[in-house]
């Protein structure tokens, strides 16, 4: 569904991503680990259109999305949960969701604000609430449900995990698990390593700028020469 | 009691006017971090097409639509022209462009047009006025308060209910994330300069009748004072706009009123330093917004 070959990107004259390529199946989850500073956000953000790349292709369901604006590879089914979540703090919980929901007509709108009402009870009890007022792990769940309010066919998320406190981290765990018994595809920066290897099918591990290993998550899990991968970062 | 009560409509009829222009300024600089020096070319063209429309038997009847539609076109020309070219440059390079903008229009009518005043006639309602108990209200003052109450309402219900709202807001807010959402970016700038020729248009109606004649330069004061009433309230805030368009006609009356009858044609000069006062104390402005980095 999602590739990327020889994907490199570049601040200036460092390449904070260096040849990479990944694959992503029609549902499956896949996890991108690798300590701070290895490239995982650039990579996502390169595939979303953030970032202008300096070689290779992304394609996406069939169609080539390589320095694609980002609205454009959002409208193709691909969303991403940004890194800092970057909620609209000043509009109301509804408000962020609507956004979420702009490219889908007003029914389906209604329909899928119905939806994440109920897939995320925090949100509908702050519904009129300015979203600057929620904690870390309501903001988190706010961001993956305005997200979804676009219907992608696949979801990237970023560090969904990052600054929660452990029992909120199990809620976004548990979130990824529900949405992948919902069959939904997804892509997942995490620096959980031991944890994302539990829950994905695959994935991939990056340090500086390359991507070092692949595999199944248990495959990854044995692998000892990557030990500092899952404890470090 | 009565000068005061008389004082503060003129002063509002006025504000209502700044903040008109101002909201017009806030609202593009919200989105695109353009603080906008051609803001005033938006009455400036108007003001041309209104000295032609008279000399061609129109009357202000169909003028005024013509002052607003022509606004909103020429808010939309001069995007597309100038400010689509340096989307995302620095802040000094958007704001240099605007200038470029207000040169070559002027510029533009003081070779091809005339630089002499060019005059056209004011509504014949324009001088009337209103006795309410012992107040003269000028007529003028109100048309003015009442139509830019119904504009601001609207423009709130566009900002808060509408899908379009939504989206200027969100990416005013964070301009990459909510093209992750699928908020198109050309859209919502082409949007936010056609909103802000709008109220720049209905600004622009009160300013053109008031004046009564149009020059090169036309544009300057209204600019002015939309920008100043934009900085006063807080740069990047709505609400702070339409409060420091309102501020500034209400301190211009005031003062003209009280300073003493010598000194009255400094009233500008006073503003000047009050606003200056204002920044001293509240450098953000009345209502100051959080400065977002953008990268």
């Amino acid at each position: 569904m999602l590739e990327v070959s020889g994907l490199t990107t570049t601040y200036g004259a460092i390449a904070a991503l260096r040849d990479a390529h990944l694959t992503v199946g029609e549902g499956e989850v896949v996890g991108l680990i690798g300590p701070n500073g290895a490239g995982k956000t650039t990579l996502l953000g390169s595939i979303a259109g953030l970032l202008p790349i300096s070689s290779g292709t992304i394609s996406f369901d069939g169609s080539d999305i390589t320095s694609t604006a980002p609205e454009k590879i959002l409208r193709s089914g691909l969303a991403l949960v940004p890194e800092h979540r970057r909620i609209f703090s000043d509009m109301t919980v509804e408000e962020n969701l609507k956004i979420g929901g702009v490219i889908r007509k007003a029914s389906e709108r209604a329909e899928m604000l119905e939806e994440m009402a109920e897939l995320f009870p925090v949100l509908r009890d702050k519904w009129d609430t300015a979203a600057g007022y929620m904690s870390g792990g309501e903001a988190q769940q706010l961001a993956i449900a305005r997200a979804l309010m676009s219907k992608p066919k696949l979801i990237m998320m970023d560090e969904p995990s990052l600054g929660l406190a452990p029992i909120l981290v199990d809620l976004v765990f548990e979130l990824l698990e529900t949405l992948r018994s919902q069959g939904r595809t997804i892509l997942v920066v995490e620096q959980n390593a031991t944890r994302m290897l539990e829950v994905a099918d695959r994935a991939y591990v990056l340090r500086s700028g390359e991507i070092v290993a692949d595999g199944t998550g248990q495959e990854l899990l044995a692998r000892s020469d990557l030990f500092d991968t899952f404890v470090g970062g | 009691m009565s000068e005061l009560l008389q004082n503060l409509i003129d002063g509002l009829g006025r504000g209502s006017i700044y903040a008109l222009l101002a909201l017009g300024v806030a609202v593009v600089f919200g989105i695109m971090h353009l603080l906008n020096f051609a803001h005033g070319e938006l009455i400036t063209i108007p003001g041309y097409l209104t000295y032609w429309a008279f000399n061609n038997g129109w009357n202000w009847w169909t003028v005024v639509p013509l002052i607003v539609v022509s606004a909103v076109i020429t808010s939309l020309i001069i995007e597309r022209v100038a400010f689509s070219r340096v989307r995302g440059a620095s802040d000094f390079t958007l704001l240099l462009t605007s200038f470029g903008v207000h040169f070559i229009v002027s510029a533009g009518f003081l070779l091809y047009v005339s630089a002499s005043v060019k005059p056209y006639p004011r509504p014949t309602w324009f001088a009337k006025t209103l006795a309410v108990g012992s107040l003269n209200i000028e007529v003028f003052d109100l048309v003015v308060i009442a139509v830019t109450v119904v504009v601001l309402a609207g423009t709130t219900w566009l900002l808060q209910r509408t899908m379009f709202g939504l989206a200027l807001r969100a990416a005013a807010a964070d301009f990459d994330a909510a093209r992750l959402m699928g908020v198109k970016s050309d859209s919502v700038i082409r949007g936010a300069f056609a909103l802000s020729g709008f109220l720049a248009g209905i600004a622009g109606v009160f300013w053109i009748m008031r004046e009564g004649q149009v020059t090169p330069t036309a544009g300057i004061n209204p600019m002015l004072q939309g920008v100043l009433a934009a900085l006063i309230g807080g740069l990047g805030s709505l609400r702070g706009a339409v409060l420091g368009g309102l501020a500034l006609g209400l301190a211009e009356v005031l003062l003209r009123s009280w300073l003493p009858v010598g000194i009255q044609n400094l009233t500008t000069g006073f503003v000047f330093v009050m606003i200056a006062l204002l920044f001293i104390f509240r450098p953000g402005g009345l209502l100051s917004v959080p400065q977002v980095e953008r990268v």
